[in-house]
């Protein structure tokens, strides 16, 4: 349904894009992860004709975004970053107007726009200013907008940004019942969202494609794998933190040890466990046993960071540190 | 075609949604009020005053009273422009709604015509202010209704072309307050222009005479239809739609 090629965007200054290739088969929905300024709106605003690419090509049910691109906006309905309303009309009014820019004709247009407001639970508001109503009740306007032509492909970009957790739900069974006969791509930076709402994540960072993949395979290369801090306290100078740092390597499981901090005759690490690992347990009796003070052992969350780090493997983390030095 | 209208009526909405449309019919209506007022007041004295002194002078309301009206209107015209325009497209910039219209199935043609046409229909009302004293001079003195029409096919023809302009100004930037400035600028340099190269016969002020839009409301104002001026305006007009086309093109292109 979606077929991207080599695609490159070029600004002024930055490369926001490089050289990304994928495809969405009919009916998936698909989460686009990445980090601030990976380049998630760029690329959905070529996929939606609003910018041209520099170079590569992209598809949308068969047109070419750059060659029939008024085939491909029938057939999408896209949710920019920041919803574009108008605050001085009406949410109806509104709905109707942005049907109508999409093709709807004056007879079908009022059963549409009731039937996106019932799908967005806009009811209460219908008749309210855009300009009056909450964050979370214009994302949802935002939305209906994108849905309101029941379009083949929807492109959301942050779809649920600024909601609160229950319209969070809401928004992802909505998607879910959404799915099936339309082909989502939804961008977001929160990893949740992508495991709760997307059978495939395509994960961006700075431009550049870094792992593809269903969510289930996703979630098991990742599953299990914890992130532990710890913090020793030494006496008197010892031990060493190259001597604490060597002794953790070692024990079975460990997958990375990353020293955090050494203020204040505190040494502070963090450890990560291969995946389906406990080393918790582990760390403490290796710690105990050296005769070293254990001051602290808790687990962290995985951040998303972490994450690109681990799927993009060692090399990467090497160039970066590399990069920043 | 329908999407031409869709967004001119939205446009219209837009502008009485607001008080600016209220506050620029306003202002024009009282200037116009105040204008008619002297110029009646000074037509009603001099010609009380000629038939005192017997002399059988034909007094016309058309060229005395209606002529420099018209003329009072289409200087007005250059200040209510920029007011109109310059929200037209820098406005969806910089809020983003501008992404709603270019991924929708329109044409760059339709959105730019559309919002034009918006323009011009709130122009028209503006204008229309002006009717309401034109109109007791129908009811009072017997002028001509041709030269009349005339006029304001002219000053319709004149703010369409600035208004051509101005939305041609305001894709070009985010910034309204810039777009209302430089189109307020510009014509007020068509203006000035056509004030300093009146008198000049040279070639290069013929020309820039000529280029000068409001030069070409001079036979409008006379009541004379000459279809030299109107395929300048219409032409100018065309031109300066299709420009805001082509910034457009680059908008999508930079942005
Ligand atoms: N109009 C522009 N001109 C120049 N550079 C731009 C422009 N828009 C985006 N960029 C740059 O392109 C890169 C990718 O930006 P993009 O908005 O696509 O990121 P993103 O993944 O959507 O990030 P976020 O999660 O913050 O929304 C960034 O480095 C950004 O600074
Ligand atoms: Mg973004």
């Amino acid at each position: 349904m979606i077929k991207v090629e080599g695609l490159t965007k070029r600004y002024a200054r930055t490369v926001a894009v490089n050289d990304i290739s994928f495809e969405v088969e009919k009916g998936q929905i698909v989460g686009f992860l990445g980090p601030n300024g990976a380049g998630k709106t760029t690329t959905m605003r070529i996929l939606t004709g609003f910018l041209p690419a520099t170079q590569g090509k992209a598809s949308v049910a068969g047109f070419d975004v750059h060659e029939s691109p008024m085939e491909v906006k029938k057939r999408i309905g896209y949710l920019p970053e920041t919803p574009p309303l108008y605050p001085e009309m009406e949410v109806s009014e509104y709905l109707e107007y942005a049907g109508q820019l999409k093709g709807i004709t004056t007879g079908d247009i009022k059963r549409r726009t009731d039937d996106a407001i019932g799908r967005c639970s806009l009811g209460e508001v219908r008749s309210k200013l855009i300009g009056k109503l909450s964050k979370g009740y214009r994302q949802r306007v935002g939305i209906a907008q994108a849905i309101i032509h029941n379009p083949d492909v929807l492109i959301l970009d942050e779809p649920t940004s600024g909601l609160d957790p229950k319209q969070i739900i809401e928004i992802r069974e909505l998607l879910r019942a959404l799915s099936g006969e339309h082909t989502i791509i939804l961008s977001t930076h929160i990893l949740s969202e992508v495991e709760h709402s997307c059978e495939r994540v395509i994960i961006i960072s700075q431009g550049k494609l870094v792992a593809q993949d269903s969510v289930a395979n996703l979630t098991n290369r990742l599953r299990g794998s914890e992130a532990v801090a710890l913090e020793v306290a030494p006496v008197e100078g010892r031990p060493a933190a190259t001597e604490v740092q060597q002794r953790l390597e070692q024990v079975s499981g460990v997958s990375r040890v990353m020293m955090k901090d050494a203020r204040d005759g505190r040494l502070v690490f963090e450890v990560e466990s291969l995946q389906g690992r406990q080393i918790r347990s582990e760390l403490a009796r290796t710690v105990v046993n050296a005769g070293w003070n254990l001051n602290e052992l808790r687990p962290v969350g995985l951040s998303l960071e972490d994450i690109f780090l681990q799927l993009t493997g060692a090399e990467q983390k090497d160039e970066q540190e590399g990069g920043k030095k | 075609m329908t999407h031409i209208l869709l967004i001119c009526k939205k446009e219209l909405k837009s502008y009485f949604a607001s008080p600016i449309a209220y506050l620029l019919m306003a202002f024009f209506g009282l200037l116009f009020g105040f204008a008619f007022y002297t110029a009646t007041r000074d037509f009603v004295r001099f010609s009380f005053q000629s038939q005192m002194m017997g002399q059988a002078q034909p007094m016309n309301v058309n060229e005395q009273i209606i002529r420099p009206l018209l003329g009072f209107a289409s200087t007005i015209a250059l200040f209510l422009v920029p007011m109109i325009t310059m929200r037209l497209i820098a406005e969806e910039k910089r809020t983003g709604t501008i992404e709603l219209l270019m991924t929708s199935p329109v044409k760059d043609y339709e959105i730019i015509i559309g919002k034009w046409f918006g323009a011009i229909v709130l122009y028209a009302c503006i204008l229309g202010m002006s009717m309401i004293n034109i109109a007791m001079l129908f009811l009072w003195g017997k002028p001509d209704l041709k030269p009349v029409l005339i006029g304001y096919l002219g000053l319709l023809l004149q703010g369409g072309c600035l208004l051509a302009i101005g939305t041609f100004i305001s894709t070009t930037t985010k910034n309204q307050i810039i777009a209302g400035g430089v189109t307020f600028f510009v014509c007020l340099l068509f203006w000035l222009l056509s004030w300093f190269t009146a008198f000049d016969s040279g070639v290069v002020s013929q020309v820039i005479n000529y280029l000068s839009i409001v030069t070409h409301m001079d036979n409008f104002q006379k009541g004379v239809l000459d279809s030299k001026d109107v395929v300048f305006y219409l032409s100018m007009i065309f031109f300066s739609l299709f420009m805001t086309s082509r910034a457009m093109d680059s908008l999508r292109w930079r942005a």
